[in-house]
C-alpha cells in the first residue's frame, strides 16, 4: 500500500510542478515505484518537465469519464520502468474532475506504486480542493518571498482543516546573496511565520530551468546543488535524517590555500 | 393591617433616599404600600429632584413592573430613580455576563485568511498571521507573536486592550478605532499592550506595565458587570 503526497503551494510559479518531477525523480532513483499526477487541467506543465510530451494519448479526464482504462493513461519514463506519469487533459472540460473521481484514482494506484506524487494547480478553488482530496501527506512549497509565504500560510491553514498529515515546507529558490542582505525572507523567519517542519531547502540554481527545458528533470544530474537538495528531500520522505544543505559556496582546494595564505578570492 | 409587617422603609442618605423593599409580599402589595406612603407627603415645586436608589433584595422586578415603580415614584414628588439594586438577577443575564466576561483560551495558528471570532475575553496560544484576524468584544491576550489584524472591543468598550508577546500587527482595533503599521518596515516589539490614549484620541502601544495603572480592572473577574 503506497503513500500520496500532494505538492501544493496557493501562489502560482513558485515550482511546484519542478519539484514534483524532481522529488518523484529522486524517489524512483531510489528503486521507488513512483507515480506522478497533474492535476492542473487546462495547463498541463508536468508532462513538458518530464519530456513525456510526446507520448500522451490518454490523460485523467479520460480515466474519470471512463473513456480508458487507467493502466491504459499512465506514461511510462523514458528512463525508469517505475516511474509513471498520469497527465492532466489539456482541452476537455475540467469540471469533470470531481474529489471523488480523484480519490478513486489515487486508491487505485496505491496498490500498485509506492509513492503517488500529485502536483497541485496554484490557487484554492475546485483544481486545489480535488487535488488534496486523494492525499495522505502535503508538502507546500514557497519561496522566500513574502507574497508567496503568505500564500503558503494559506494554503497551510486550508490544509489543517483536511484529514490530511501536518505539511511538509519547501523553501524553492534560495538565493543566498539576497538572503544575506536581508534583501529577502531568512529561512528561519519564514519556518517561524508558517511554523510546519521543514523538510528541504533548495537554491536557486540555472541548472534546474536548463534541466526542465530538455525534459530532463535536474535530479537526474550527479552533483548540481538542486539536485543533491531533491535527493535529499527524497530521502526525507523515505525517512532517513539528512542535514540541511550549507548554503555557502564550497570553496575549491584552490581557494582554500588561497585563503589559509590570507589571500583574497 | 395591624399585624402586617412593614414592606418599604426609606433611608435618607447624603446621595439622596434609598428605598429598601422587603422581598416578601406580592408586587401589587408593595405598590399599595408605597402609594400610601409617598401620599403622605406633598412636596412643593421649589424643592431639587431628590435621587432614589431602590434596594430590592432577592427581589426580581421585569422591565413592566420597573416602570410602574418608576412612575408611582416620580409621579407628582420630586424623586427620580437612580438605579435598582437587586440580589437577584435573570438566568440567561447571568449566562451572557459571564460570556462576556470569560476569558477563552484558544491553541491554534490563525493563518491568513482565517478570522477567529470570540465573545468576551481572549487568550491565544499561538500566532497571529500576516492576513489573519482574531475578534472578540473583551480583550486580546496573545502568547504568540501577532503579525495580522487583532480587533478588541467589537461592541464599543474602548478599554478593552490588546497585548502579545510579539506585536508586530498590519493593524489594531478597538471599539471604533482603528491604527495601522506606518509604511516603512518596523521591527516589532516584545511583551506590550495596544490601548486607547483617551488624550491623543487613538491608539498607543506601550509596555504591559503601564496597565497596572490605566487598566485596573483587568484583573477583576466582575469588571464588566460594575460596567453594565
Amino acid at each position: 500500500m503506497g503513500e500520496s503526497i500532494v505538492i501544493t503551494s496557493g501562489k502560482g510559479g513558485v515550482g511546484k510542478t519542478t519539484t514534483t518531477a524532481n522529488i518523484g525523480t529522486a524517489l524512483a532513483l531510489m528503486e521507488n515505484k513512483v507515480c506522478l499526477i497533474d492535476t492542473d487541467i487546462g495547463l498541463r506543465n508536468l508532462d513538458v518537465v518530464m519530456g513525456l510530451e510526446n507520448r500522451i494519448i490518454f490523460d485523467i479526464v479520460d480515466v474519470i469519464e471512463e473513456r480508458c482504462k487507467l493502466k491504459q493513461a499512465l506514461i511510462k519514463d523514458k528512463r525508469f520502468d517505475h516511474l509513471t506519469l498520469l497527465p492532466a487533459a489539456q482541452t476537455s472540460d475540467k469540471t469533470a474532475v470531481t474529489t471523488e473521481g480523484m480519490q478513486k484514482i489515487v486508491e487505485e494506484l496505491k496498490q500498485e506504486y509506492d509513492y503517488i506524487i500529485i502536483d497541485c494547480p496554484a490557487g484554492i478553488e475546485q483544481g486545489f480542493q480535488n487535488a488534496i482530496a486523494g492525499a495522505d501527506k502535503a508538502i507546500v512549497v514557497t519561496t522566500p518571498e513574502k507574497s508567496s509565504v503568505r500564500d503558503a500560510d494559506r494554503i497551510v491553514g486550508l490544509l489543517e482543516k483536511e484529514d490530511i498529515e501536518s505539511p511538509k515546507l519547501v523553501i524553492n529558490r534560495i538565493r543566498n546573496h539576497m538572503m544575506k542582505s536581508g534583501d529577502m525572507l531568512d529561512i528561519d523567519d519564514i519556518i517561524q511565520i508558517l511554523s510546519i517542519d521543514l523538510i528541504g531547502i533548495v537554491i536557486d540554481d540555472d541548472e534546474v530551468i536548463k534541466a526542465s527545458n530538455h525534459g530532463e528533470p535536474v535530479a537526474f544530474q550527479p552533483n548540481s546543488k538542486a539536485s543533491i537538495a531533491y535527493r535529499n528531500i527524497a530521502r526525507r520522505i523515505l525517512g532517513e535524517t539528512v542535514p540541511l544543505q550549507s548554503l555557502e559556496d564550497e570553496k575549491g582546494v584552490f581557494q582554500k590555500v588561497k585563503s589559509f595564505f590570507g589571500m583574497r578570492s | 393591617m395591624i399585624d402586617k409587617k412593614q414592606m418599604i422603609i426609606i433611608k435618607g442618605t447624603k446621595d439622596g433616599l434609598t428605598l429598601f423593599i422587603e422581598d416578601q409580599g406580592s408586587f401589587e402589595e408593595v405598590m399599595d404600600e408605597l402609594s400610601d406612603k409617598l401620599a403622605e407627603n406633598n412636596p412643593s415645586h421649589d424643592e431639587p429632584v431628590v435621587p432614589v436608589t431602590v434596594k430590592l433584595g432577592n427581589r426580581y422586578l421585569n422591565d413592566q413592573q420597573k416602570k410602574q415603580l418608576s412612575d408611582l415614584i416620580g409621579n407628582k414628588n420630586r424623586f427620580s430613580i437612580q438605579s435598582f439594586d437587586s440580589e437577584v438577577i435573570r438566568r440567561d443575564e447571568a449566562l451572557t455576563w459571564k460570556e462576556d466576561s470569560e476569558i477563552k483560551s484558544i491553541n491554534r495558528i490563525v493563518r491568513s485568511g482565517q478570522v477567529l471570532e470570540v465573545v468576551g475575553d481572549l487568550l491565544l496560544i499561538g500566532d497571529v498571521n500576516p492576513g489573519g484576524k482574531v475578534v472578540t468584544t473583551g480583550n486580546i491576550f496573545i502568547m504568540g507573536s501577532l503579525r495580522g489584524i487583532a480587533h478588541a472591543g467589537l461592541n464599543g468598550d474602548r478599554d478593552a486592550v490588546i497585548a502579545a508577546s510579539y506585536m508586530k500587527p498590519s493593524q489594531l482595533r478597538i471599539a471604533d478605532y482603528i491604527s495601522r503599521a506606518p509604511d516603512y518596515e518596523s521591527e516589532g516589539v516584545y511583551m506590550e499592550c495596544g490601548l486607547i490614549d483617551e488624550k491623543q484620541d487613538k491608539i498607543v502601544i506601550d509596555r504591559l506595565q503601564v496597565l497596572s495603572h490605566k487598566r485596573k480592572d483587568i484583573s477583576g473577574f466582575e469588571r464588566r458587570m460594575q460596567n453594565g
